[in-house]
């Protein structure tokens, strides 16, 4: 049986890491992440982990050297946000096009400048085409338990993709909330052992990674890859599902909250999904058919699901933590309006921006979402595609 | 230190069939340190004009196991292989003796390379890393580099009516990498093939991190013909402008002192890259170019005869 704890969500994902005890993990501190190398070097001093630190200087050489430890054999995570994932981002596409399945943990956080060390998707959102796969994560409990499901799915031969399992900076990173910590017995049990498939360390088979690729082999390269990537959200539902069976607690590719009978629906990701959840309740028991999507894998996109799950509600905002800039909507925006435009009624699709940096949104916040949907089905007048959930002044395109 | 004849009759473990130019010193070097041990070798190559030479899809030279994945990574990539071996070995997943190798030219050493390089030497992986310095960014286009010399002519530096080519000196990277006080540093050239076999043997076998400078005389960029290769490396040590040397456990040992020290002039004027300073009106820069090489040469003497 598990066991119940309060603790941080830096500290729920450093446990898991712990139990997961991976061969290697080559790091750089960064905030809001950094209490999970912190943790990891004190649990493998106190000998109750034996995972190969390296603590590089940067977080390029934290990438590079999990490349090297995964192609030379290794199970291998890496911790990071903000800066120092844009600092990685090169080796970042170079994980992937190598097909090595190295898990990263990321603590997401607004991109400087202005320098801001709080919670966006700024960060996450830049590496969205680099070929791996992206879990979006409530709370601690969902970030303890992806980090588990994400050595799995990576591993899996027919994906062998890496993933970046992915929480809100400070929301979840820094909040003490209750959740059930398993047995390290049964955790071990789950993820199994890891066997490679191709290790540099295997001398006898003189494995060539890297070969540089001409314009007559470079496609080919890409198209394979992405075959990769796409295996994985029937092993995001299956071990998600597996999951449940062990610990009893479901995993699917997105969690659609009220959303049957909906007519209004918000689309979001990450920490601010629990908050919505209450409005959505409270919008309930006053009769509105209010309900919420609530997308954790966003890479690979899972748009025929999507579909289903939001063809018969009449209006859909999508609530992205960033700024494409100079893009015709927000990315969650992009690939929702995309996906539905196939559906013959399909809803009409707004887009909003929220918590940039760190700021705060609260439950009137997403009630005054809801109203303006209810606005919009009923005068069938859109007003702004594209608007800001509270900011000072007033969003004029 | 096998002889000649015995190390011919080692298999090959670079296969022939490389893009590299005709006369280029690279697989020269490459050859020397795969035939002069019998470890198993795995290597981390940053991006250069070796790497993009040997590992050309769906074709590989490397006879052994080789990863490259960017230019200012080599040291980094190779830390992680080399952090995972220790976990193979403590879980007795394999019994090879495996060495580590990062390669790169000046450009993933001397410049972008340098932050992962002294990190990895910082943390004491025990990896050898090889620069094969060409003394400039031969492989998109001879572009200058931080390794390139006083005054050469590169295509970003180049000699024009206002310009005479480099304004600044080469950076001393052997210093570099000796201030990070690791059990093995030393500089070697192809045309000294049995002190830089000796090197390399010794750099593999030391207990953590080693750093080799390898001088490699480039035909294209350099400017001289592609026969000339390894004749352009010896007059680098007859005129001390690449000086042989190597530094174990902090004291300094230079391994060829040549009888008569000749002027930078016979080095110059085998190479396009150093024609201008030949001509009359260039004669302080010639100068000048003979300081930099007395002044870094006489500071070795003065190092070795004071045991330091």
């Amino acid at each position: 049986m598990g066991k119940k704890v309060a603790l941080m969500g830096n500290t729920a994902t450093a446990h898991a890491i712990r139990q997961i005890n991976p061969d290697v993990i080559a790091a750089y501190p960064i905030t809001p992440s950094s209490d999970i190398p912190m943790a990891v070097a004190s649990f493998i001093a106190d000998g109750l982990m034996d995972t190969e630190l390296v603590t590089v200087e940067s977080e390029h050489s934290a990438m590079s050297a999990c490349v090297g430890a995964s192609a030379a054999g290794g199970r291998v995570m890496t911790i990071t946000a903000a800066q120092g994932l844009a600092l990685m981002s090169e080796i970042v596409y170079i994980a992937s096009s190598l097909r090595l399945p190295i898990v990263t943990i990321i603590a997401a956080r607004a991109l400087s400048s202005p320098l801001n060390i709080h919670g966006d998707h700024s960060d996450v959102m830049e590496v969205r085409d680099a070929g791996w796969i992206q879990l979006f994560c409530e709370d601690s409990q969902e970030i303890y338990d992806s980090t588990i499901q994400a050595i799995k799915i990576s591993e899996n031969k027919n994906v062998l993709t890496p993933v970046m399992v992915i929480m809100d900076g400070f929301n979840t990173s820094h909040s003490v909330e209750i959740w059930e910590m398993e047995e390290d017995k049964r955790v071990k049990e789950f993820i199994g052992e890891y066997t490679p498939k191709y290790p540099l360390l295997d001398v006898s088979r003189k494995i060539t990674y890297g070969a540089w690729a001409p314009p007559a082999e470079y496609s080919e390269h890409k198209v394979s890859q992405l075959h990769g990537l796409l295996q994985s959200p029937s092993m995001v539902k299956k071990v998600g599902e597996d999951f449940g069976k062990a610990f009893g607690r479901n995993y699917g590719i997105f969690e659609a909250y009220k959303l049957d009978d909906a007519d209004y629906a918000i689309v979001i990701m990450g920490s601010a999904a629990g908050t919505a959840k209450d409005v959505v309740d409270a919008l309930r028991e006053n009769g509105v058919k209010a309900g919420l999507l609530k997308m954790r894998m966003f890479r690979p996109f899972p748009a025929d699901e999507v579909k289903e799950a939001l063809g018969n509600v009449k209006v859909v905002a999508t609530l992205d933590r960033v700024i494409s800039a100079g893009a015709y909507g927000s990315p969650l925006f992009n690939e929702i309006r995309s996906a539905l435009y196939d559906v013959p009624q399909r809803p009409i699709v707004i887009d909003y921006i929220y918590g940039l940096g760190g700021r705060d949104t609260q439950p009137k916040h997403f009630k005054a979402v809801y109203e303006n949907l209810k606005k919009i089905a009923k005068t069938g007048k859109v007003g702004k595609i594209l608007d800001f959930i509270n900011i000072r002044g007033k969003w004029e395109e | 230190m096998a002889f000649l004849n015995e190390l011919a009759k080692r298999e090959e473990r670079l296969a022939p069939g490389h893009r590299l130019c005709p006369g280029c010193g690279q697989p020269i070097i490459v050859r020397a340190l795969l035939n002069i041990t019998d470890y198993e070798i795995v290597i981390a190559h940053a991006t250069g004009c070796m790497e993009v030479c040997s590992g050309l899809f769906p074709y590989t030279s490397w006879r052994v196991p080789w990863i490259h994945s960017a230019f200012e990574n080599a040291a980094a990539t190779i830390a992680g292989a080399e952090a995972m071996y220790k976990v193979w070995k403590r879980k007795g997943k394999t019994d090879k003796d495996i060495k580590f190798v990062a390669l790169a030219s000046d450009g993933g050493t001397y410049d972008i390379g340098l932050q992962a390089l002294s990190g990895a030497l910082e943390r004491w992986h025990n990896f050898l890393y090889v620069c094969i310095d060409n003394q400039a960014y031969q492989n998109t286009g001879v572009q200058r580099s931080s390794a390139s010399p006083f005054g050469s002519n590169t295509t970003t530096t180049p000699v024009g009516k206002v310009k005479k080519g480099k304004e600044q000196p080469r950076k001393d990277i052997v210093s570099i990498a000796e201030g990070h006080h690791i059990p093995y540093v030393a500089q070697g050239s192809p045309h000294a093939w049995r002190d830089l076999m000796n090197k390399m043997k010794q750099g593999l076998e030391v207990e953590g991190p080693a750093y080799l400078n390898v001088i490699q005389p480039c035909c294209l960029g350099w400017r001289f013909p592609p026969d000339m290769t390894i004749e352009v490396a010896r007059m680098s040590a007859e005129t001390c402008v690449w000086p042989l040397y190597e530094v174990i456990d902090g004291a300094i040992k230079i391994n060829y002192k040549p009888k008569k020290k000749l002027p930078i002039e016979e080095y110059f004027k085998m190479q396009g890259r150093f024609s201008h300073f030949l001509k009359p009106e260039n004669k302080d820069m010639l100068k000048e170019a003979q300081r930099l090489t007395d002044k870094q040469w006489e500071w070795l003497l003065k190092r070795e005869a004071a045991g330091l």
